[in-house]
């Protein structure tokens, strides 16, 4: 290739030099460059699929006793088990998939909007801001979790106050997350720019402000939504959650309580699954704050 | 110091009020007239009327508050409904497990976890970062009981190295003591240990690119030095910062690790209290736990001018 003109080497196609770039299509390069989103968001599809689609998986019915065939290990027919009632495990384990993708995401859902509600109001309405941020540190110097009983004990149990329940605890961080970027944005040449073209706040509020809390809430509401099924778990598992006719990964595990020193696999089934989808949650979160939100990708 | 010192306790006190509001209302909302219970069946409507005045109860919430508050000041948590015991006995009698697990629990996962991130940081993008990472994001991702039960079926039933369950106070002595509560307060401290040495990484990756971490290496430091006295020193501010947040977690962790181990303490009363419905008691151990959790963030806020005495505000 190279030609010699008059002693004068041309330079070598780049071709020759460089190393041969590897040629990823557009999914391999968004797995290359954002693997903890695609494997949590594979992992997350997966259970979601298990979930949806559990009666079709050789399931039984989760909830039918069968006395005769109480406490089975594992064994070809019922693969994770029978419980103290003779329910089978894997039915159980397996439709629990669903309360706690439908606790996660509510709780998720609920309190981002509640949160992003409450934060718009409070960055933008002074008056509000001192009264609302008040209420706030009290609801947030009070222990997630133990809030969470207080107001289960107060209702009776359902999925329905689980997830309300959860969602109050979850509003404060969301509302000072979002009254912190709005207070950032506020200042933004941009936002005065349009005051001062006479633009009225609402329109302000949802066309200029509302957009550039999205990411960071997102975020947010993916950690939410895992610490949701932790404490769906842990509300259950203490007997202040779920109500126990419904098969929740935490009522398995506080029905197998009693047991698990001599059947620990009543136990270890629904806690694998409650983990994985903890993990695949997590890892989604981790993956989106990296990909959104590189500035906080640094700090944490 | 003294003026920030008095300027944060005097700004716990609006928190801790509305707290208490917080609390006082959930037992003001609690299903059930206390009036109508205690007057039993036969009573007639008229019955019912009096017992509610001669309690009390018929006055109005601002004003019944304001007379809790003065009790609770006075170290009145009321009775239990179930054992009719006064509240702050009850709590006092099983305190003492609750706070050795939380304080041998803290201990360690502050020994273990600050050092993981230390050196994570100082190794960043190399295994033992990774490993430490992977660890971190597990600890966030399996709930506190799982892990105790994972590590009482391991080393208590299957290696009999500790005991399944159950607490010997320390009066019994420092050995039994630690051996009944080592696999509770590793269990409680697994996801305490992951948000700290995250944390802890975070921000010694951001001290260590430091101009004055550069000019320490470039003049010969060594590296200990350099990590444990430029780098975590600086850094103790988010630290500490994020062991009191964290304390709410631990508090939550607590009750279910109680649950886990038999451990007769707080956390096992307030479980309890649930399945029976004994409101007072639920109230009051809500109340126990938040103060306490105020207390501690107000402590890390004192301990922000001991690491950082530019803080004055």
């Amino acid at each position: 290739m190279s030609t010699t003109t008059m002693g004068i080497t041309a330079a070598p196609d780049l071709g020759e030099v460089l190393p041969p770039r590897k040629q990823r299509g557009k999914i391999g390069m968004f797995i290359y460059r954002h693997p903890t989103i695609f494997v949590g968001g594979l992992l997350l599809f997966i259970i979601l699929c298990i979930g949806v689609f559990a009666p079709l998986l050789f399931t039984t019915d989760p909830t039918a006793l069968a006395p005769a065939r109480r406490t089975r290990a594992p064994n070809a027919q019922y693969w994770f088990g029978t419980d103290m009632l003779g329910r089978d495990v894997y039915s159980r384990v397996l439709y629990g998939t669903r309360i706690s993708l439908i606790v996660g995401f509510s709780v998720a859902v609920v309190a981002s909007v509640v949160g992003m509600f409450i934060g718009l109001t409070s960055g933008f309405i002074r008056q509000v801001d001192a009264i609302v941020m008040r209420v706030m540190d009290g609801l947030q110097s009070i222990p997630g979790i133990l809030l969470a009983i207080a107001l289960m004990a107060l209702t009776r149990a359902s999925v329905e106050n689980v997830i309300v329940a959860i969602a109050v605890t979850q509003v404060p961080p969301v509302s000072r997350l979002v009254r912190s970027v709005v207070l950032s944005l506020r200042e933004q040449p941009y936002v005065e720019a349009a005051v001062a073209a006479g633009t009225r706040m609402p329109v302000i509020i949802i066309k200029h402000i509302l957009p550039n809390t999205l990411a960071p809430v997102s975020v947010q509401a993916t950690f939410i939504c895992a610490s949701a099924m932790l404490t769906e778990a842990t509300l259950s598992f203490i007997g202040a959650g779920t109500p126990p006719i419904i098969p929740s990964w935490g009522n398995i595990m506080a029905e197998g309580r009693a047991l698990w020193q001599v059947k620990p696999y009543i136990v270890f089934f629904p806690a694998a699954f409650l983990s994985v989808t903890v993990l695949a949650v997590n890892l989604l979160g981790d993956g989106l704050r990296d990909a959104l939100d590189p500035r906080l990708a640094k700090r944490i | 110091m003294w003026a920030y010192a008095i300027r944060r306790i005097i700004a716990t006190i609006p928190v801790m009020g509305i707290v208490a509001l917080f609390v006082f209302s959930l037992l003001y909302l609690a299903p059930g007239d206390p009036a109508a219970i205690i007057a039993g069946d036969q009573a007639t409507p008229a019955d019912v009327e009096r017992i509610r005045a001669s309690l009390g109860l018929d006055r109005p919430f601002l004003v019944r508050f304001l007379e809790w508050l003065w009790n609770v000041l006075n170290g009145d948590l009321g009775v239990s409904i179930f054992t009719n015991l006064p509240v702050a006995h009850m709590i006092k009698q099983r305190i003492e497990p609750t706070l050795s697990l939380m304080v041998l629990t803290l201990t360690f996962a502050i020994s273990f976890a600050v050092p993981m991130g230390v050196v994570a940081a100082w190794k960043q993008g190399k295994w033992v970062d990774r490993l430490v990472m992977v660890v971190a994001v597990l600890g966030f991702s399996v709930p506190v009981f799982v892990v105790g039960y994972v590590l009482a079926y391991t080393f208590a039933l299957q290696l009999d190295w500790f005991p399944v369950q159950g607490y010997t106070p320390i009066t019994a002595g420092l050995g039994p003591w630690i051996n009944n509560l080592a696999l509770p307060a590793v269990a409680l401290g697994s996801a305490f240990i992951a948000l700290l040495a995250r944390i802890t990484r975070a921000t010694m990756l951001e001290v260590l690119s430091q101009d004055y971490v550069r000019t320490a290496k470039a003049k010969g430091v060594d590296q200990k030095t350099i990590l444990f006295v430029h780098g975590l020193k600086n850094a103790a501010v988010p630290i500490v910062t994020i062991i009191g947040l964290g304390f709410a977690g631990l508090i939550g962790g607590a009750v279910v690790t109680e649950s886990v181990f038999a451990i007769p303490g707080v956390g096992r009363l307030v479980v309890d209290a649930i399945l029976r419905r004994d409101y007072p008691v639920i109230q009051g151990v809500v109340l126990m736990f938040s103060f306490v959790y105020v207390i501690v963030n107000l402590g890390v806020d004192l301990l922000y001018t001991v690491f950082d005495p530019r803080i004055r505000y």
